[in-house]
């Protein structure tokens, strides 16, 4: 009974994003202002139908309702409670009613907050709102229906992947998902605009916060997928430059230039159009990661069940979405350039031109990483064999890209908006750039591998934090206090620094090794010593698993004990492997059991890790700083807007 | 001003057709996401001679058979195993093929045990004219077999001409092993 209201409720969402779709914008467009006032309550109707929704399936998987076809394939008895509250969005029917339940969030969080603004915007943005999430809620009632009766129902379940049975799974999918879909408020204000042919800095800067949130969030769910990655695949390897992770990464580099131009444009008025363009490319490599991950088009480790009749369902709300506000753009650009012109004026050596060049290095990275995902396709129709882009490709070029940004980060808030005087800045940085050099020469010479790009990570670390806090110092000695929009954005530069120690000097100084291990056997890596002690069997909740035991030694002391495992999952006969991980700001320590050789020996893979920890640090930095931010109370207040028609 | 709205014309024109071609792209992308086979690399034996083994028959082992003892005609070289379950599934559709007679289809028992192959065969009947059988699968390596079933059509000189990996069904094979065959026909 329960599966069929949640059903039920799916389609009252659907009709009423529609409603919120169609009403409010024709509201506006005709000025009928009860019309328009039906947005509200829409969103907060919708909200309750998809939470619902949700609920009823996450319900059905707690209860172990094997009648419905999505629980049947996607859980088990044996699973444990948690993991089988996660199973709700673990595969593709789910993970849809995940996204649609953010959006309808996202929504109302919209509806809620924006009290400040005339009725006219709220109104467009909550009916843009309306229409992206009337066209995945489509998509889940027509093609992907989880709720789905199996007749007869299944005694037991099919099982969750057990590469997805780990705490990173419970929030790795919800805080991506809080990303993506948050750029869908930037865009909706972007189209808003458009529809009204005008960029207001007010309406800029009260969606400021929700770009930084979203991004923040986004931030949040990357780091989280990588180290899953990390741990859980037993590689030791942190990015794979997977068409998946790049889904991923494209709206994140779109998000950070969108963060930047909207300050200029909230700030200066200038970039105004590009700023929509970009908060339209934001929310469009959203929808394209989803299309990419839902549709199977690219082969990747996220492999998800190929289904055409989806892929098509979401190509054409794809290309409606995206070519619909592209379309749009480029009618009504044009005419919102001329009004905004005359404030736009800046010197060579400017903020500005920085920002600008920030920007552009940042969409011509999202542009190569969309066009390295999509080469192999292309590759393939034109019939020029069968091609996979991997890191070679990706590495170089990205690395190209990032070292001028890189290089121009300090300079970046410590020049002026509209002209500045190069020598004094470059003065003031100068020491800052002789220590980092200094700093990287010293790491050339210590470095015992990889001393190049050792010397670059330290270099390229200490400049940008040694710039970020010279720019810090001053600051606080003018003016004796940090706004919040100030230290998020120190917090997401220090994490710039932070990321790069531990991108390079992990590349630069790992060591790993392959060995068969027999107990009381031992193996010397680096500074380390990692012994075979024992192994064992044990039994989990739903698994049988063999568990060796290995000491670390250093200089003969012993420093760590690891529990590599072997699980075989008793659901589906699944075999997975846990690794063993001393985790430390220094080295990591990383054990992953291969195969038993016989006579006692596994092969084992060893590896010393130094400074993988930075990588995932650096992130949570700068997803804070997203996050302070957009807690500045400056971008709440709108002391100057009357509650008008702003038609 | 006319000249920067014609650029800007070119502009429009120029982001409308990268985006179409984007569209077609992912369109024909969704079109393939549904092929099993997409992602199966082309074998590289095709056009090259067939492997060599020298093979035990099934049914009486003390015969061994070679590539040269089939030349002359193409014939249809099906790989199975009795412990195979999409080789279960494919063989009505194979027994149909092989009861027109087109082609001589030889079975390669792949990785099996004797008594297990025979068995299936008596259980289900037996389409092959002969079958050989690679108890270890070491002469399998050579024609590059990583999952059974797979199919190869080799011509009367002992070139490989097509391959298929996975079941076989009525629509592959009247789709691209019978066009292929009256092409070598005709060649011949």
């Amino acid at each position: 009974m329960l599966p069929e209201l949640g059903q039920i409720a799916l389609l009252l969402a659907l009709l009423t994003a529609i409603l919120q779709a169609v009403l409010p914008l024709a509201g506006a467009h005709r000025g009928h202002v009860d019309w328009m006032a039906t947005a509200r309550p829409a969103a907060y109707v919708q909200l309750g139908l998809v939470g619902g929704a949700f609920a009823i399936l996450a319900g059905a998987f707690l209860a172990n309702d094997f009648s419905l076809r999505y629980v049947a394939e996607n859980s088990h008895s044996l699973l444990p409670a948690v993991y089988r509250f996660c199973a709700t969005w673990g595969a593709h029917e789910g993970s849809l009613l995940l996204w649609a339940l953010v959006l309808a969030a996202w929504t109302a969080a919209v509806a809620r907050f924006s009290h400040a603004l005339p009725d006219a915007v709220v109104a467009r943005v909550l009916g843009v709102l309306g229409i992206v999430s009337a066209g995945f809620l489509a998509f889940l009632i027509f093609t992907s229906d989880p709720f789905e009766r199996l007749l007869p129902a299944a005694v037991e379940g099919g099982d969750l992947n057990p590469l997805l049975q780990d705490p990173g799974l419970i929030v790795h999918p919800p805080m991506l998902y809080l990303g993506y879909v948050g750029f869908a408020v930037p865009f909706a204000f972007a189209i808003a605009a458009l529809l009204d042919g005008r960029v207001d800095a007010r309406w800029v800067r009260w969606s400021r916060p929700w770009t930084n949130v979203a991004w923040g969030f986004l931030t949040l769910g990357i780091v989280l997928g990588s180290w899953w990655a990390y741990y859980e695949l037993g590689w030791g390897g942190w990015w794979f430059w997977d068409p998946v992770e790049n889904a991923s990464f494209m709206p994140w580099l779109a998000g950070a230039a969108l963060i930047h131009a909207q300050a200029t444009t909230e700030k200066r008025g200038s970039f105004a159009s590009w700023t929509l363009l970009l908060a339209i490319a934001a929310f469009s490599l959203s929808l394209l990661g989803t299309f990419l991950v839902r549709s199977g088009v690219l082969t990747s480790v996220h492999a998800f069940a190929a289904d055409p009749s989806r892929g098509l369902f979401v190509l054409v709300l794809l290309g409606l979405v995206i070519g619909g506000s592209l379309l749009l753009y480029a009618l009504r650009a044009p005419a919102l350039e001329a009004t905004d012109g005359a404030r736009g004026a800046f010197a060579p050596f400017s903020r500005e031109t920085l920002l600008l060049a920030n920007n552009l290095l940042l969409a011509c990275t999202f542009v190569m990483v969309l066009l390295g995902t999509l080469y192999p396709l292309l590759a393939d129709a034109l019939d020029l064999g069968k091609i996979s882009v991997g890191p070679p490709y990706f590495g170089l070029l990205f690395a190209l890209l990032m070292a001028p940004l890189v290089a121009l980060l300090p300079f970046g808030p410590l020049v002026r908006w509209q002209r500045e005087q190069p020598r004094p800045v470059l003065a003031m940085l100068l020491p800052w750039l002789a220590l980092a050099l200094v700093a990287g020469a010293l790491t050339f010479l210590v470095a015992p591998q990889g001393r190049w790009k050792a010397a670059a990570g330290v270099t390229a670390a200490a400049w940008v934090a040694g710039g970020t806090l010279r720019f810090a110092w001053q600051r606080w000695r003018k003016q004796g206090r940090f706004t919040p929009e100030m230290a998020g954005m120190l917090l997401a530069h220090l994490g710039i620094a932070v990321f790069l120690i531990g991108a390079l000097l992990v590349q630069a100084l790992s060591v790993q090794r392959e060995v068969a291990l027999a107990p009381g056997q031992s193996v010397a890596l680096g500074r380390y010593v990692f012994r075979f002690d024992a192994l064992s069997e044990s039994e989990g909740p739903n698994y049988l698993s063999e568990r060796a035991d290995l000491s670390v030694l250093r200089d003969g002391r012993t420093v760590a004990r690891l529990h590599p495992e072997k699980r075989r999952y008793l659901g589906n006969g699944q075999v997975m492997t846990e690794t063993g991980i001393r985790p430390s700001l220094r080295d990591d320590l990383y054990v992953a059991l291969g195969e038993p050789l016989g006579n006692g020996a596994w092969a084992v893979r060893v590896h010393v890790k130094p400074f993988v920890r930075w990588i995932w640090l650096g992130g949570l930095l700068m997803a804070m700083g997203g996050f302070v931010t957009a807690a500045d109370r400056r971008f709440r207040k709108m002391p100057d807007v009357r509650k008008e028609d702003s038609r | 001003m006319t000249s920067a709205s014609s650029t800007r014309r070119v502009l429009l024109v120029a982001g409308g057709l990268v985006f179409l071609a984007l569209v077609v792209l992912l369109a024909w992308g969704v079109h393939r996401s549904g092929d099993p086979a997409r992602d199966t690399l082309p074998s590289t034996l095709i056009n090259k001679p067939a492997p060599k083994f020298d093979l035990p028959l099934l049914h009486s082992p003390d015969i061994r058979i070679t590539p040269e003892t089939l030349a002359g005609a193409p014939y249809v070289l099906n790989v199975w195993g009795s412990w195979c379950p999409a080789c279960a599934e494919e063989h009505p559709v194979l027994t149909r093929f092989a009861l027109t007679k087109r082609v001589r289809v030889v079975g390669y028992d792949w990785k099996d045990k004797r008594e297990d192959a025979l068995a299936w065969l008596e259980q289900r009947g037996n389409p092959f004219l002969l079958v050989v059988t690679d108890e270890d699968g070491s002469a399998a390596i050579d024609w590059g077999v990583v999952a059974a079933p797979e199919t190869f059509l080799v011509d009367g000189k002992g070139m490989i001409r097509w391959k298929h990996s996975g079941p076989l069904t009525d629509e592959i094979i009247h789709d691209e092993l019978i066009p292929r065959l009256s092409r070598l026909e005709q060649a011949q």
